[in-house]
């Protein structure tokens, strides 16, 4: 309990100063004024949402897979559903940037497509566990399921630098262009923050399923007996 | 090698006396070649730059289709428990379930190829040779992540719903890389096709190895 409490604090303490930092403090954008603001969350959004779910996801089923501890199943579980969530969101951010920019909704550019890729197979994986009523059989092929979902996350961004693409080239990496310093800070505030919130969720999450589970196994005991 | 040996004729004498697996993918792979050209002709498109993709639509529904079968079957009359009492190790099973479901997608592409081929009035020379190269080897990753897959979605209460479903997301990858080599054949340009056969064998050899290692966990009871 202390630990959710300890990240609720903390996301709320960091979401304030972004928010800030993204809408009064970042200079506003020369050619894409106000718009680009949405960048600040989109970005972190990608990053830790969509790809930080993704290894978390190889990691709990790997863990399972194992371990054979139905922890690391609950584990994978909260984080494919923290993607969907977090993808979901992303996908959003980009779509009410891209009206105004590119003046359309959605461009099946690769790096986005891919994106709803990934939030298919997260979509999937979810599927797959709801037609699965056997406990012990659901998390062993999910596991699989998950472990080959996100060995395709990869070989997936590989193939977007060989697609030609829309999708505006990152401008931090390593050969980028480089932004103003201010922005730069609003970035990583915002990272800060995201993160944040992201590690609150999911742990909060993670206590749900478990007490979802002991709910689960205590109405199976009770209509056994009956 | 015996073993694997030993599975892929068992399915190639099933497929012998059964003709399901591959006369239902070729079927389907004809049919939805015959839709497509219902949907465009009228359009005066470019065959070529509509053709790929026409093309890997057809070749990826109908291995979902003989997918479906090859693991159900084995489900179905429980042939799955000899199978797994044979032996022989899981990732051995693997690869022999690989090898049958590649021939038979392959053996159903090689009829379909010339059809498309016909109905899109293309010439037969060298571009056949490349284009039915690309097949082979898209193939090969469709059948590497397939077979698993279809052993994941027989083991559900909804088969043949859930294959696409999980086959689809995956297959993204070979997809892309299959019909960018494709249309580069069919428009005879070749400078970037390299990097899109080396994903295309990439993805075969990474999902061979992962499900190689993976396989018992599919299959284990």
């Amino acid at each position: 309990m202390k630990t959710t409490r300890v990240l609720a604090i903390l996301s709320i303490i960091t979401m304030i100063p972004a928010l800030y930092m993204i809408f009064l403090f970042a200079p506003t954008e020369a050619t894409q004024g106000n718009t680009q603001r949405i960048f600040y969350i989109h970005v972190p959004l990608a990053v830790v949402g969509a790809y930080g779910s993704a290894i978390l996801l190889f990691i709990g089923c790997l863990g399972f897979l194992i371990t054979r501890d139905l922890k690391w199943d609950r584990f994978a579980a909260c984080s494919a559903e923290m993607g969907v969530v977090f993808t979901a969101a992303q996908l959003l951010t980009a779509m009410m940037w891209a009206k105004p920019i590119w003046g359309t909704w959605y461009v099946f550019d690769s790096r986005g497509t891919l994106q709803i890729v990934l939030l298919l197979i997260y979509i999937a994986y979810f599927m797959l566990r709801s037609y699965l009523p056997d406990r012990e059989k659901r998390a062993k092929l999910c596991a699989v399921f998950g472990l080959l979902g996100m060995v395709d996350v990869p070989i997936n961004y590989l193939s977007i630098y060989l697609f030609r693409t829309q999708h505006p080239q990152p401008v931090i990496s390593p050969g980028g262009g480089g932004v103003d310093p201010d922005m730069e800070k609003t970035l990583l505030m915002s990272f800060i923050a995201i993160a944040l919130l992201y590690a609150y969720v999911f742990v909060r999450r993670l206590r749900i399923a478990k007490i979802e589970e002991e709910v689960d196994y205590l109405t199976q005991v009770s209509l056994a007996h009956d | 090698m015996k073993p694997l040996g030993a599975i892929i004729f068992k399915d190639i004498v099933i497929e012998m006396r059964s003709k399901e697996s591959i006369s239902s993918m070729l079927m389907f792979g004809i049919l939805v070649l015959i839709i497509f050209m219902f949907a465009f002709e009228s359009s005066g498109l470019d065959k070529t730059v509509i053709g790929p993709g026409e093309l890997w639509v057809a070749f990826s529904f109908a291995a979902i289709l003989g997918l479906n079968r090859s693991l159900a079957m084995e489900i179905d009359n429980d042939c799955l428990q000899g199978l797994l009492l044979a032996p022989l190790g899981r990732g051995d099973l693997y690869l022999g379930k690989v090898a049958s479901n590649f021939a038979f997608m392959t053996i159903a592409e090689f009829i379909v190829l010339p059809v498309f081929f016909i109905l899109n009035n293309l010439s037969f020379d060298q571009r056949f040779l490349g284009i039915a190269g690309i097949s082979m080897l898209g193939t090969l990753g469709i059948a590497a992540v397939g077979t698993i897959l279809s052993t994941i979605s027989a083991n559900t209460r909804m088969k043949e719903v859930m294959l696409p479903i999980l086959q689809i997301p995956l297959s993204v990858p070979v997809v892309i890389a299959a019909v960018e080599a494709t249309s580069q054949i069919l428009n005879n340009e070749k400078p970037e096709i390299s990097a899109w056969l080396t994903i295309l064998a990439g993805f075969s050899i990474v999902y061979l190895t992962v499900s190689y290692l993976v396989f018992e966990f599919a299959v284990e009871e």
